[in-house]
């Protein structure tokens, strides 16, 4: 507190003060790092989304006598593919399919996990046991191994990868959120929003959920990352994307035999993929401090 | 205050009359399981209250005191019905919890206020939020005006505090929130749970001095839980002493201050620090630790600390009686009933 706060001539605030959700924005906007960050997630996203107007090269269209052209080609800005197919587009249009697949089971496991983890949080006893317990078989498999057993059993297909990667992603958000949920429980200003008499679902809404989201949704989006690598793990074995599809985790797997060849090309899906993990992990970042009244 | 505060404050209405206490007691009773081994079965209990009885009239300040883990703050939150109660009644002015009266209803006549001022106040919540948010629960009108009348009330300026989080705010103006949260539910009797505790000495005596005012304008009844019994003294019309969760001692302040009939309660006041250098502490008042609640000793639960112990107090629990020279005052101890079969019953006893 400073001297001119303690001094009793201080004017009352002309308006009512921002709104937490105004503040969290407005400290978002003084964060340099984390607003290109978002930036370069919303381009991408952009760009993915309106990739067929934006006048690139057919993504499917190959080429026997251009393949495995270097990055500055003429006609080709980041060269060509194993099969002489344009770089620059397929990474545009890859973008389509891997973040959609990297994003769409991280946020609806996100949804589920934290819906559940915060009901067993905050409830505890026999539906905390039955929710954990449910979830500890699935931490019995490795993740890559779960992706692959559900979606060899849904068949291959984007939607059965999504299913299979929700069903991956669901149990250690529902650990992390049960963990921090059963950490504000015990604080004291649960006990004093129950002493008021308010039902669990209205202590929940208003004083549980903004305080375990934050950390839940950090953890989630560094998830994201894992996500795109396990959807291209599926896709190298046939049961998630399909070729030609152009999608980065695929693109990095049929390149990979042109790493003697052209290696700065075959780098480029990974380049991507790296990009973007690191800008949704930066984000997240400055998501949580933002979030974080006390700073 | 302006009148406008009384206005606005709306407790429940008075049903039994002033001679009906505002909250009655009987035999309440709560036991926690320890659990373990593999399958988690109960072990054993802790018998953290076991038939705890009282009664407190209207517009009185009831003090509990009684040293760490005597079960102070397991009753206060049985009251609330913040953890549930094994057994015992609750009578709120006449209506018992469970029958007549919901606990959401009871909720709204009984507040209470926590030791720790930040930690029951949550963190992303504005103190208007915070307090308002009671009042909106209970759906009284107007829970925003409500809230920055009190905490004007409790001597925080609404247009200065109110936007702000509870990390910009000292210790003392925490607490002036925690007072204006539980206050904001118009209750009647309000539960402080070492509200003054953690507050240093010069913001305590204002805190204490603001609750005093409050409890005369607002006609509150106070339950005021300390382990510092000049606060308690200062403060309380009765006095109720604690070991291991019983009542040992109740009595009103001047009748305890000038005779403490229970041994434990005299060894309590021992404890206090002397303000006179010439009149220090010289002898341990109490030695040893509480037993443990989980396997408490039979009969007088005291017996086994207590200097005057004999057989009947290894097996007999004693009963909570009014002094023969005084009713008001009650004990729970062999010495004061002549019947006890105690070789020292009926003696005066030195301490």
């Amino acid at each position: 507190m400073t001297l001119v706060e303690t001094t009793a001539v201080e004017p009352a605030p002309a308006q009512k003060p921002q709104g937490y959700w105004a503040g969290v924005g407005a400290r978002l906007v003084r964060d340099p790092l984390t607003m290109i960050c978002a930036g370069v997630v919303l381009a991408l996203i952009l760009a993915a989304v309106f990739a067929p107007w934006l006048g690139l090269a057919d993504p499917y269209k190959g080429s026997m006598i251009a393949r495995l052209k270097p990055i500055g080609t003429t006609g080709h800005l980041l060269g060509t593919d194993e099969q002489g197919r344009d770089m620059f587009a397929r990474l545009i249009y890859g973008g389509r399919l891997t973040l959609f697949i990297g994003l769409m089971p991280v946020v609806l496991a996100f949804f589920i996990g934290s819906a559940l983890g915060i009901v067993a949080g905050f409830v505890g006893g026999l539906t905390n046991t039955i929710i954990m317990r449910t979830v500890d078989v699935f931490f019995a498999f490795p993740s890559v191994l779960l992706a692959i057993a559900i979606s060899g059993a849904l068949g291959a297909g984007i939607v059965n990868s999504l299913v299979s990667l929700t069903i991956v992603f669901i149990p250690p958000i529902t650990r992390v959120a049960e963990a921090v949920t059963s950490g504000v429980r015990a604080l004291d200003y649960i006990d004093a929003a129950r002493a008021t008499g308010a039902s669990a679902l209205t202590v929940i809404r208003v004083h549980v959920i903004g305080n375990v989201l934050s950390p839940i949704f950090v953890y989630a989006t560094s998830l994201t990352s894992v996500c795109m690598i396990l959807a291209a793990g599926l896709s190298f074995l046939g049961i998630g994307v399909r070729p030609p599809e152009p999608e980065w985790g695929l693109m990095l797997n049929t390149l990979r035999s042109a790493i003697y060849i052209n290696p700065w090309l075959s780098a480029l899906p990974g380049m991507m993929i790296f990009v973007t993990s690191l800008c949704l992990n930066l984000l997240s970042d400055g998501l949580r401090s933002a979030m974080n009244v006390r700073d | 205050m302006s009148a406008t505060d009384v206005e606005t404050y709306e407790p429940l209405p008075d049903t039994g009359g002033p001679a009906q206490p505002l909250l009655m007691v009987r035999n309440l009773r709560k036991y926690f399981p320890v659990r373990g081994g593999i399958l988690g079965r109960t072990q054993a209990m802790v018998q953290a209250v076991d038939g705890v009885s009282f009664e407190v009239k209207k517009g009185e300040t009831l003090g509990i005191v009684g040293e760490s883990g005597c079960g102070k703050s397991t009753t206060a939150k049985l009251l609330i019905g913040l953890t549930p109660k094994d057994e015992g009644e609750i009578i709120f002015d006449g209506i018992d919890l469970g029958e007549g009266l919901s606990l959401k209803q009871l909720r709204k006549g009984v507040q209470m206020v926590f030791q720790d001022s930040y930690a029951t106040l949550n963190p992303r919540m504005t103190i208007e939020a915070s307090v308002a948010f009671g009042a909106r629960v209970q759906g009284l009108d107007d829970p925003e005006g409500r809230a920055r009348r009190l905490m004007e009330r409790v001597g925080l300026d609404p247009n200065r505090f109110a936007h702000r989080y509870p990390h910009e705010l000292s210790g003392g103006q925490r607490q002036r929130v925690n007072i204006a949260r539980a206050l904001a539910m118009s209750p009647r009797l309000v539960v402080l749970d070492e509200a003054v505790s953690a507050l240093d000495k010069s913001v305590e005596a204002q805190v204490l001095n603001l609750l005093s005012d409050l409890r005369r304008e607002f006609g509150l009844t106070y339950i005021f839980i300390s382990h510092d019994l000049n606060v308690v003294r200062y403060i309380s019309d009765r006095i109720l002493v604690m070991y291991l969760g019983e009542v040992v001692e109740v009595a009103p302040v001047d009748s305890i201050w000038a005779e403490q009939a229970h041994p434990y309660t005299r060894s309590l006041f021992s404890a206090m620090p002397a303000m006179d250098p010439d009149h220090r502490t010289k002898e341990p008042p109490l030695s040893g630790d509480p037993p443990n609640p989980i396997n408490p000793p039979s009969g007088c639960r005291f017996h086994t600390r207590c200097r005057f112990a004999s057989e009947v107090c290894k097996t007999t629990p004693p009963r909570l009686a009014g002094l023969a020279r005084n009713a008001q005052h009650l004990v729970a101890c062999h010495l004061h009933d002549a019947a006890s079969g105690h070789p020292k019953a009926g003696q005066e006893v030195a301490a």
